[in-house]
């Protein structure tokens, strides 16, 4: 069970687990419920350069599009192909099993709270 | 439709974030909501996915009441009707339900509608809710020379709709419904008066998303008694609500137009395939005659079934170009076909290019993803002896 206020959170939707120099991306349980069933998911490839608050994958709904961003600068170190072969991850553990990408970061830039991301959902 | 106790106004004031008279139920039942025409309809009430599979294998729930519902009534009626709207309204038999358009004098599409004769000299036109105020008016100004009065009965009225191949089960299955006609010997866009707990009901054979399936039109304040015994009785058979995004995959699988994609009042019927709704054999004038008479232009851009490999879906928007990089048209609706496991979509593309060599290609953000044209629809159901399907109405 993931500790989510142990997480940081992006205005992006996006959530981050910090361990060392590594950081656990995906996207939250708000942002899969927006999207709807979730049937692709594409990610970059592991040792891509990434640069915080660039486009580097995306993840389609039946209904809709929406774009996965780099909260930090840094390089991917590892991608969860289970989520790109069973897109319907994100939906039903957008926490655990959903999880998109690690990246090995430089540098952390300021992120939210769990408490201020819930109050930038209003739940 | 039921009697109204009285025709009603429009009142546009009243048309921005409207609510269902079912809303609690779906709130209750967890949906999330959309904007919908100014209306908060539900969206999807857990997985849209599992929503749009429960129609194609069993049985969903849909709460369309934000649909409009115009009356036209009067000796004049079917011959008002005729002049109104493209297709010949008065050869449908009472009971009978008919797939027409609503043309302006260009000829273009001012709405899709479906028409019910509920009665020898009543019809029911269920129009768009984004057209409400439109189909009514032009309806109005057309029926001004006839004998007929012409009410819009949007607000009375809620209308569900039980789709899928356990659809006739569930409604047969209904607490309190006496139709008038047994609704198995119902073929496909026939519809039957009845009671609904001694309340009038509609029920017709009818839908929108490729199934077997009935809509059910009763006055507002039965609408929810309606839904709980629909659930009820739909218990044995799986029944799920079902939300607005199910409903569009599932027409779109079904190659059926929505107003504001592939309909509008810049396309003529011919663009849209829908030129057999154009009656010009019957008598008399009608809105959009002439005009569909003299038919589009050579070159103009006609409506296609696209199909790719992959994942990725070409979406309302994209789009789609020529072997040499040309853009030769644009998609109106796309998705990833939940019940074909391909990218499926809806455009309009120039006639011209679709024989040139070299394929056609769909730009999905950047990347060119080839297609095929295939003809509509995408999905077609078993065919039963019961689904007899109306011509003009499938495509």
């Amino acid at each position: 069970m993931t500790d989510l206020a142990a997480l940081k959170y992006t205005a992006e939707h996006e959530w981050v687990l910090v361990e060392g120099d590594t950081a656990t991306i995906g996207i939250t349980a708000y942002a899969a419920g927006k999207l709807g069933d979730v049937v692709f998911v594409e990610l970059p490839s592991v040792g891509d350069a990434i640069t915080e608050g660039t486009v580097i994958g995306e993840i389609e709904s039946t209904k809709s599009v929406g774009e996965l961003f780099a909260p930090v600068n840094g390089t991917i170190s590892e991608t969860n192909d289970a989520v790109v072969d069973s897109p319907e991850l994100v939906n039903s553990d957008p926490f655990g099993a959903g999880w998109m990408v690690k990246v090995t970061f430089t540098e952390l830039p300021a992120m939210l709270s769990a408490a201020e991301y819930d109050a930038l959902v209003g739940e | 439709m039921p009697d109204p106790q009285r025709p009603e106004p429009p009142d546009p004031r009243s048309d921005n974030q409207r609510l269902s008279p079912l809303h609690q139920l779906h709130v209750d039942a967890g949906a999330s909501f959309t904007d919908f025409a100014g209306w908060q309809m539900p969206v999807r009430y857990s997985s849209d996915l599992a929503e749009h599979h429960a129609v194609r294998t069993s049985v969903g729930l849909f709460d369309l009441s934000h649909m409009a519902e115009i009356i036209v009534t009067g000796p004049d009626a079917a011959r008002a009707l005729d002049y109104a709207l493209a297709g010949k309204i008065s050869d449908i038999a009472i009971s009978q339900v008919k797939y027409s358009l609503l043309l302006t004098p260009d000829g273009g599409i001012l709405d899709d509608v479906v028409v019910y004769r509920t009665h020898k000299n009543r019809y029911g036109v269920v129009a768009n809710a984004s057209n409400r105020f439109a189909v009514a008016g032009a309806l109005a100004a057309r029926a001004a020379e006839f004998d007929v009065t012409v009410f819009d009965e949007s607000d009375g009225l809620a209308l569900l709709a039980v789709q899928g191949p356990d659809s006739l089960a569930v409604v047969e299955n209904l607490e309190g419904l006496e139709p008038v006609k047994p609704l198995r010997e119902l073929g496909y866009y026939w519809s039957t008066m009845g009671t609904y707990h001694g309340n009038e009901i509609m029920v017709g054979r009818t839908g929108y998303t490729g199934e077997d399936g009935f809509e059910l039109y009763v006055r507002v304040e039965h609408g929810e008694r309606l839904w709980r015994e629909l659930m009820a009785a739909g218990a044995a058979y799986g029944i799920v609500p079902a939300g607005l995004a199910s409903r569009d995959t599932l027409r779109l699988e079904a190659g059926m137009p929505l107003y504001g994609h592939e309909l509008g009042t810049d396309i003529l019927p011919a663009q849209a395939g829908l030129s057999r709704v154009v009656n010009l054999k019957k008598d008399g004038d009608f809105v959009g005659r002439e005009a569909t008479e003299a038919g589009p232009p050579e070159d103009a851009r006609v409506l296609v079934g696209l199909v790719s490999e992959g994942k990725r879906a070409g979406r309302a928007g994209y789009g789609v170009y020529s072997a040499d990089d040309r853009e030769i048209g644009v998609i109106t609706s796309g998705a990833l076909s939940p019940t074909l496991g391909h990218p499926i979509a809806m455009a309009y593309v120039d006639s011209l290019a679709l024989s040139e060599p070299g394929g056609i290609f769909i730009d999905v953000r950047g990347t060119r993803v080839a297609a095929s044209v295939v003809p509509l629809p995408f999905y077609k159901r078993p065919t039963t002896r019961t689904q007899t399907t109306e011509k003009g109405t499938e495509q």
